[in-house]
């Protein structure tokens, strides 16, 4: 091993942070940031490193962290990412702007609605173009269907990962009820590609509605219910998750934090309140916070997010009712394709339909950052257009790559037992951080 | 009969590409004892694939996407442990079904060939979902296309992601190849 | 890059100009995006400059990345969003640099954040950024040769870790059922690519 930096000032930003530490060298281009938590001479004959993943039990994605422990405590960490890196900037510089849209499905794979919204919101912050209220409401909708499904899968992997089976059974039986639900409507259960660009694939209906709420009603209600009930008093989860993984409220800040994980630390950042993009300034919600910020809150306020989604979901049933049958798509025909009907009779139709399917819808030269509230975090897509139907660079922010930067906080200091919890918790999903 | 230096293999070697599984030699044996037609031998062979068939612990080597959809059949919607498949055993040692789930990389190639030769035969592979099949819809500098080009698979599953009763029929496919190999060695 | 259709600007964007003057070097605010050039050894101070401001605030450095105009000289943008948590506002801040030498200082000082994002744009592009405590690869592995998103490196130029296997059953099959009749070759069936 040979030190790289020692200096403390190399890891103390100008706010000032807890830890110095230094930049070991590992054969195999790992650099271990390691701590002495009693002083700095302390005897290092005692440590051990070890490798944990990229192949391992967690069921949350695929990311390696090299570890050194003195006895059970981390003392020194690096993670090391990029084990599912698909190269989706490349991929999309390749396709146009609507081929890109399956692209985006795959990067937070849970949430692949708000996903595909965000991409449309960027397309169409590009053109200058604004959807129907229809569109918007039902965008809004089915985000939040999205944010569910999302949190059901890290509550229920990571209440797994802690030995607790039953509720990742009662999650993920609530999931695939409203994952076919969702089938209905968009015709696939989890890369689902249901935003275009300009509108969406196809017309909700009331009946598909009401089965949502009975859904919600006779599935998703009386499981949260149980699930409560099995583990928010349970003295082991209380004790493997109380005040494990705390970092302070500029830490993660400065780490660029954003998301579930920040609003746990009991700063109150949420997209969808500041700055309310598609019908999120209609509906009445409230941003649950924790107090701590350690891995008990972070459940909690995913599961508080989950019936504050369905509390959203309620509010629009009735305005996506009353809008029926208005249009769900742009009035625009630079980017949203024609009606068949029309492309069938008439060669106008016929050359817009031709023009956007080879050639891609081409927004005028520029630049556009649209940021959503993701499951993880704040999700933004930053396109830059140079006329043509195919991006020129297509950058997705990703929530989860931001957090898993700051995860050498939380892990250094704790227990090896905490490295599953707090890795399921932050809810680092594979796609999105290697992209 | 003389023992020819450059014709041994290792029982078990997976180097160089040569994978050889260890119940694999002998049929040279049972032909001698004209023995591969044998009401014993094939009787055998079927008692073997249905208590192999039936007990499979699966290895879910989950990167990607698909693994959703693995942790949806593994749920009670769509249950796995019908079919005997129930416990994922999450040490190569103690598997002998990899599943390959998901996107595979090249920076998680070496990966998973180590966890494949860190298994013990018998063992299958099952190739879940379009990117491990052959890629799926990318083509490009990092993935690689398909886990075929980095271990044998025995069943491969489409879909990007299948659905699970895709998968269930896979498993029952599966479930038929190991009835139907060859299992005693001498 | 300079000037917009509509003439008036945005209160962060006109704090933002008269605090720096001289060292934007062009802005705009298309779409409603803040935007301002500078020269790249301005970033690291321009950074601390939007930090530290009272009335700006910019706490949080939410994306980092790099723009390939291959095409032009200067020919890498770096570009920088930034974000205030207190008073939620955005700024855009974008600087050139050269192929010969695509140095810049690096945010890590500032930003936690900056780290693991300039990694990516070092490994994506090429991007060298000074006073790194860590500059490494970090999405691709250290025996890849090249940078992937510039725009001359071919996306299918795969630089696989090892040989891969060929394709097709295994030798077990092969043996105990081999294929009678025609030869088939099993290497070099795959369509080139």
């Amino acid at each position: 091993m040979s030190v790289l930096t020692k200096s403390p000032e190399a890891f103390q930003p100008s706010y000032g942070y807890t830890f110095g530490g230094e930049l070991v060298e590992l054969p195999g281009d790992i650099r271990m940031h390691r701590i002495y938590p009693e002083g700095e001479d302390t005897d290092l004959s005692s440590r051990t490193v070890i490798n944990i993943g990229p192949s391992h039990p967690a069921m949350h994605g695929t990311v390696r962290m090299v570890v050194e422990l003195d006895g059970e405590t981390i003392v020194g960490v690096d993670v090391i990412p990029g084990y599912l890196h698909r190269g989706f900037e490349k991929e999309c510089e390749a396709h146009t702007y609507h081929q890109a849209i399956p692209y985006t499905d795959r990067l937070n794979y849970c949430s692949p609605l708000i996903n595909n919204f965000a991409w449309c919101g960027t397309v169409e912050k590009l053109f200058g173009a604004e959807v129907p209220e229809r569109c918007q409401l039902i965008r809004t909708y089915m985000s939040e269907l999205s944010r569910i499904t999302d949190h059901l899968t890290a509550m229920g992997a990571g209440l797994m990962e802690l030995g607790a089976l039953t509720p990742f059974l009662y999650m993920v039986e609530v999931r695939d009820w409203m994952w076919e639900h969702i089938c209905h409507v968009t015709g696939a259960r989890l890369t689902q590609s249901y935003g275009r660009i300009g509108g969406l694939a196809r017309d909700v209906t009331d009946e598909w509605l009401d089965r949502n709420t009975e859904i919600f009603e006779k599935h998703l209600i009386p499981k949260l219910k149980q699930v409560h009930a099995l583990v928010d008093h349970n003295r082991i989860f209380i004790d493997r998750m109380r005040g494990v993984g705390i970092v302070s409220q500029e830490d993660l800040i400065s780490y660029g934090v954003t998301g579930p994980c920040l609003r746990a630390a009991g700063v109150g950042l949420d997209c969808r309140t500041y700055a309310p993009y598609d019908a999120y300034d209609r509906v009445s919600f409230d941003v649950p916070i924790g107090k701590y910020g350690d891995n008990y809150d972070r459940y909690f306020v995913r599961m508080r997010e989950i019936e504050e989604s369905m509390k959203i979901c309620r509010q629009l049933d009735p305005m996506i009712r009353a809008t029926n049958g208005a249009p769900i798509h742009a009035e625009d025909a630079r980017m949203v394709l024609p009606p068949k009907k029309e492309v069938y009779s008439n060669i106008e139709a016929l050359m817009n339909h031709f023009k956007l399917i080879m050639e891609g819808p081409r927004p005028p030269k520029g630049e556009a950052y649209h940021a959503v509230e993701g499951a993880n975090g704040e999700l933004g897509f930053y396109l830059v257009s140079d006329g043509t139907g195919m991006p020129y660079k297509a950058r997705c922010r990703p929530p989860s790559f931001v957090n898993m930067g700051a995860i050498h906080l939380m892990l250094l200091g704790s227990q090896v037992a905490d490295i599953v919890p707090i890795f399921g918790q932050i809810n680092m999903i594979g796609g999105e951080c290697d992209r | 009969m003389a023992v020819d230096p450059d014709k041994v293999v290792q029982l078990g070697d997976a180097r160089n590409g040569n994978i050889v599984p260890a119940n694999y030699g002998g049929d040279d044996i049972i032909e001698k004892a004209g023995l591969e037609n044998n009401v014993w031998a094939t009787r055998m062979d079927a008692v073997l694939g249905w208590a192999r068939k039936f007990s499979l612990f699966q290895y879910p080597f989950v990167t990607a996407c698909c693994g959703m959809e693995f942790m949806a059949v593994s749920g009670s919607h769509y249950d796995t442990d019908r079919f005997g498949a129930a416990l994922p055993r999450f040490s190569p040692r103690q598997a002998d079904m990899l599943m390959v789930v998901g996107t595979i990389v090249h920076k998680q190639a070496p990966v998973l060939r180590t966890v494949y030769d860190q298994m013990c035969e018998p063992k299958w592979v099952v190739a879940f979902g379009a990117c491990a099949v052959s890629g799926g819809f990318y083509q490009n500098y990092t993935s690689v296309p398909g886990a075929d080009k980095i271990i044998p698979v025995d069943v491969y599953i489409p879909g990007c992601p299948p659905r699970p009763e895709t998968v269930l029929d896979a498993l029952v496919k599966l479930q038929e190849k190991i009835q139907a190999s060859r299992h005693i060695a001498f | 890059m300079s000037g917009n259709e509509t003439p008036e600007l945005s209160p962060v964007l006109a704090a933002v100009l008269e605090g720096l003057g001289d060292t934007v070097l062009a802005w705009h605010s298309q779409h409603g995006d803040d935007t301002i050039l500078i020269q790249p050894a301005d970033r690291a101070t321009v950074a601390a400059y939007l930090k530290d401001t009272e009335s700006l605030a910019f706490d949080m450095l939410m994306d980092s990345t790099a723009v390939d105009y291959e095409d032009e000289e200067p020919r890498f943008e770096i570009v920088d969003h930034f974000f205030s948590t207190k008073k939620h506002h955005r700024l855009r801040l974008k600087c050139r640099v050269p192929e010969d030498k695509p140095n810049a200082p690096s945010l890590t000082p500032l930003y936690g954040s900056a780290n693991w994002m300039e990694r990516e744009t070092y490994d994506m592009y090429g991007v060298v950024f000074d006073d790194h405590p860590d500059l490494r690869r970090i999405l691709l592995y250290p025996e890849f040769v090249g940078y992937p998103l510039r725009k001359d490196y071919d996306k299918l130029h795969e630089q696989p870790l090892f040989e891969s296997r060929y394709e097709g059953v295994r030798e077990t099959d092969e043996k105990l059922h081999p294929r009678v009749g025609v030869e088939l070759p099993i290497h070099g069936t795959e369509v080139p690519r």
